[in-house]
């Protein structure tokens, strides 16, 4: 697991987690005491199908370095099929990123349940990790005009 | 809006990782908060008590508490702003145990974390609505899956409360595990005697409504209103003709089919009755076993039958039931032993699982209840038991310990000496683990009363010398090797969750853990709830345990559905969906996206518009993510209110 060296500054990352799995998983690495690095805040929601793209957006043009969206384990939905609709979504709103100017790198979805204190650690942590390698998202106002081949790499094409 | 937040030290679980009266602090000057303050322990009652002085004195209109997780608390607290007037909903969490004091090192990060946390619940109950619980239907009936020893006790139990009940057993009778063992632990008496007239009890109790070799096909719905298809099996025999006279299981002339109620240590008939005492008594046709069936010629069943039962053309049927809540009780399987190849275990006739020499002492059991070896026939002298086979391996993928197996080798080396006397038997442990209430005596007694020979240390090969099995192992107090000469190796295989146990639980919206147990709502105080409201767990499907624990779960699961259920109608959580008629263009994504049915299309002065039934929604929040006017907003999670968050936690 790679660790954080005490002196790497906070970055700004946030969390939509469903409240009935990963919410739960999160709890679960609490009352484990599974030590995370803090940068992560949690925002509960229902459902990760619950999660309109506008959120991630509004975060990452707002000053978010990262999100991280997880929910229920596919087929193991609280309401039965609302992480098919998040996985379909997300999946295709984390092509559409590069379009907008922002690495995709930025976001990342996964599946975490309510017993697998330990695997939230990880993604957690692994998370993290990989946005402070980032490092701080850049303001918008800062940001180059947009080359539109470039940034479309790794679109999918229809 | 008046808002006070209220931050709690939790003892020292949060104070010493989070400095508690900075984030006090810096709540004060939040947007709209009137109110902020420490407490040691906010959910004491002192700490309720100071929310609700505060609410009256300072006219607060909204409460933040930052805590523990909502998960647990939430509904605490929500009792608590109610009693001092305010409207349950006006109130928010921030988790600042689970979330940050538990998970962080560093003081002065979890501190600024737990500041933000406060922030975005501000910012989010800001947004808050009152809303008002409306109150549903429910069926007055429940369904037990599973008709072993806990979902026997749950279905009696909710049938004595006045509840009707629906049994669903996959097995051609019920009874479960239970109904294989020859005796119980620790005072040695017939099993068949205890559990025999509880599931008479169940045949006969008018409330209960039986479906054995029976499975959940699927289940729809929500509390008190789920709705249940269930698939009858075909038994080939029509049960309401058959009258169990077991005529056919004399005659049928295929005798070679696996006895799966005798653990593959005797064999039966193609058409059986699986043991003398079944709950329905009623004969089965095993399809692969059946001459007629796989193709053959014969029909002698058909012949000899009385009662003209026998039907070959029967198909699996579904038939549908109303419940208001489910159990499940699917109890739990054997690992599979034979992944031990240096016990020879599926290998050596001799070497057999503790479930299957239980049914060798068994006196319905295929040998009369005369321990007989698999091999010859012949009586056993020397007979090894090794416990933990199984149980507490990281290396096969069972890290957990069973729980029951320490005891029921105790018994069946007790056994063995009372069936055989002048036999002698070994049992390779690890640990003895008894704690339960007179079970170290029993395995005490076992020790010293019967002298079965405890031999602490694993045991590393088993082979075949002559008409012996050579039992090589380690007695780790003496630090010597051991080499035995056994007669029977008898193998206490540790239990794991049923093998269609994740497929029940994405049926009934329920989590299960890395293992495939069902998990509970809360490891202490929701034992036998689930997350899925109505939905709850009795015996091993939870976590393996004994049989004891298993009724007494039974017992406190139908406590909890007579609970539910003692009223004709359930208030419904008001956290539901809504739709903005101005803004509504009719498109019908929301319809097409819910899940539960929970959105119908009206007609308003000739438009389209979207309509949520209320009872019906279940606040996952699908359509308001959908819906690309934004017109349906679920109430406590609207757009607005995700945004405002989002908007605390970056601007700050």
């Amino acid at each position: 697991m790679p660790e954080l060296t005490e002196n790497t500054k906070e970055l700004r990352i946030v969390g939509f987690l469903c409240n009935w799995c990963s919410y739960g998983g999160a709890d679960t690495a609490g009352v484990g005491r599974f030590i995370q690095p803090t940068d992560l805040r949690i925002i509960r929601l229902p459902c990760s199908g619950r999660v309109n793209p506008l959120f991630i957006i509004k975060a990452l043009m707002s000053g978010a370095d990262g999100v991280l969206v997880s929910g229920c384990h596919p087929r193991d939905c609280h309401y039965a099929e609302g992480n098919f609709y998040a996985r379909r979504r997300l999946e295709v709103f984390k092509h559409l990123l590069p379009v907008l100017g922002i690495d995709r790198r930025r976001f990342e979805y996964t599946w975490v349940s309510a017993s697998e204190g330990p695997r939230w650690q990880k993604v957690v942590t692994d998370f993290t990790a990989q946005i402070h390698a980032l490092g701080p998202a850049k303001f918008f106002a800062d940001a180059p005009e947009l080359d539109f081949l470039k940034a479309g790499e790794g679109v999918m094409q229809p | 809006m008046k808002i006070g937040v209220f931050i709690c030290h939790c003892g020292s679980n949060i104070a010493a990782t989070v400095d508690v009266l900075k984030v006090v602090e810096s709540a004060k000057s939040m947007p709209e908060v009137v109110y902020a303050v420490n407490s040691m322990y906010t959910c004491s009652e002192p700490g309720q008590q100071a929310i609700e002085e505060a609410i009256k004195e300072r006219g607060l209109t909204g409460v933040v508490v930052a805590s523990c997780t909502p998960r647990m608390h939430e509904p605490t607290f929500r009792r608590t702003v109610e009693r001092a007037g305010l409207n349950r909903y006006m109130f928010e969490m921030a988790n600042i145990r689970e979330h940050v004091s538990w998970v962080g090192k560093d003081k002065a990060a979890n501190t600024a974390k737990a500041v933000d946390l406060v922030r975005m619940a501000v910012e989010k109950l800001r947004l808050d609505k009152v809303l008002i619980p409306k109150f549903i239907p429910a069926t007055r009936k429940v369904l037990v899956i599973g008709g072993g020893v806990a979902g026997i006790q749950a279905a009696l139990d909710c049938a004595e409360g006045g509840m009707d009940v629906v049994m669903v057993e996959s097995e051609p009778s019920i009874g479960g595990k239970m109904s294989k063992l020859d005796k119980t632990f620790p005072t040695v008496d017939c099993s068949s005697c205890v559990l025999g007239p509880r599931m008479v009890d169940v045949a006969q109790n008018e409330r209960i409504e039986l479906h054995a070799y029976s499975e959940i096909a699927s289940i729809s719905g929500y509390v008190g209103n789920f709705d249940v298809t269930i698939r009858k099996k075909a038994t080939y025999v029509d049960w309401d003709k058959c009258t169990g006279c077991g005529l056919c299981t004399e005659k049928c002339p295929s005798k070679k089919s696996y006895d799966r109620f005798n653990e593959g240590m005797g064999e039966t008939t193609a058409i059986n009755i699986p043991f003398p005492q079944a709950i329905p008594k009623k004969a089965t046709i095993t399809a692969a076993s059946c001459r007629l069936l796989s193709g053959g010629k014969c029909g002698v069943c058909a012949k000899i039958c009385t009662s003209q039962a026998v039907d070959y053309t029967q198909k699996d049927r579904e038939i549908t039931v109303k419940v208001g809540a489910v159990v499940a009780a699917t109890g739990y399987d054997l690992m599979d032993w034979t992944v031990y190849g240096e016990y020879g275990a599926g290998r050596y006739p001799d070497v057999i699982t503790s479930l299957q020499y239980e049914r060798l002492l068994s006196a319905s059991g295929p040998t009369g209840g005369h321990i007989r070896r698999p091999s010859d026939g012949r009586e056993p002298k020397e007979v090894v038991f090794i416990q933990c086979v199984g149980s507490r391996d990281p290396s096969v993928g069972r890290p957990y310990c069973s729980g029951f197996c320490c005891m029921y080798t105790a018994k069946q080396a007790i056994l063995t000496k009372d069936h055989i006397p002048d036999s002698r038997s070994y049992v390779f442990y690890m640990d003895i683990r008894s704690p339960g209430k007179g079970y170290d005596e029993f395995t005490r007694r076992a020790q010293e009363e019967y002298k079965a020979q405890y031999i602490r240390g694993r045991v590393s090969t088993v082979y075949p010398k002559g008409d012996k099995l050579v039992v090589k192992g380690v007695d780790t107090l003496v630090g010597e090797q051991v080499e035995l000469e056994a007669d029977l190796v008898v193998l206490a295989v540790g239990g794991e969750a049923s093998q269609n146990a994740p497929k029940l639980a994405e049926k009934l919206r329920i989590s299960y853990d890395g293992y495939g147990f069902f998990m509970e709502g809360h490891p202490k105080l929701k034992p036998v709830e689930t997350n899925t409201a109505g939905v709850y767990l009795a015996g091993s499907c939870q976590g393996l345990k004994d049989i004891p624990s298993s009724v007494a779960q039974g017992s406190a699961a139908a406590a909890k559905v007579l609970g539910l259920l003692s009223k004709d109608k359930l208030e419904s959580d008001p956290q539901t969906a809504g739709v903005d008629v101005k803004r509504c263009v009719g498109c019908r994504k929301c319809i097409n996206v819910c899940p539960f049915g929970a959105i119908r299309e009206v007609d308003m002065r000739g438009q389209i518009k979207a309509e949520v039934i209320e009872a019906v929604c279940q606040g996952c929040g699908l359509c308001t993510a959908t819906c690309p006017q934004g017109a349906v907003q679920l109430s406590h999670f609207t757009d607005n209110q995700v945004l405002a968050e989002v908007e605390a936690l970056c601007q700050s």
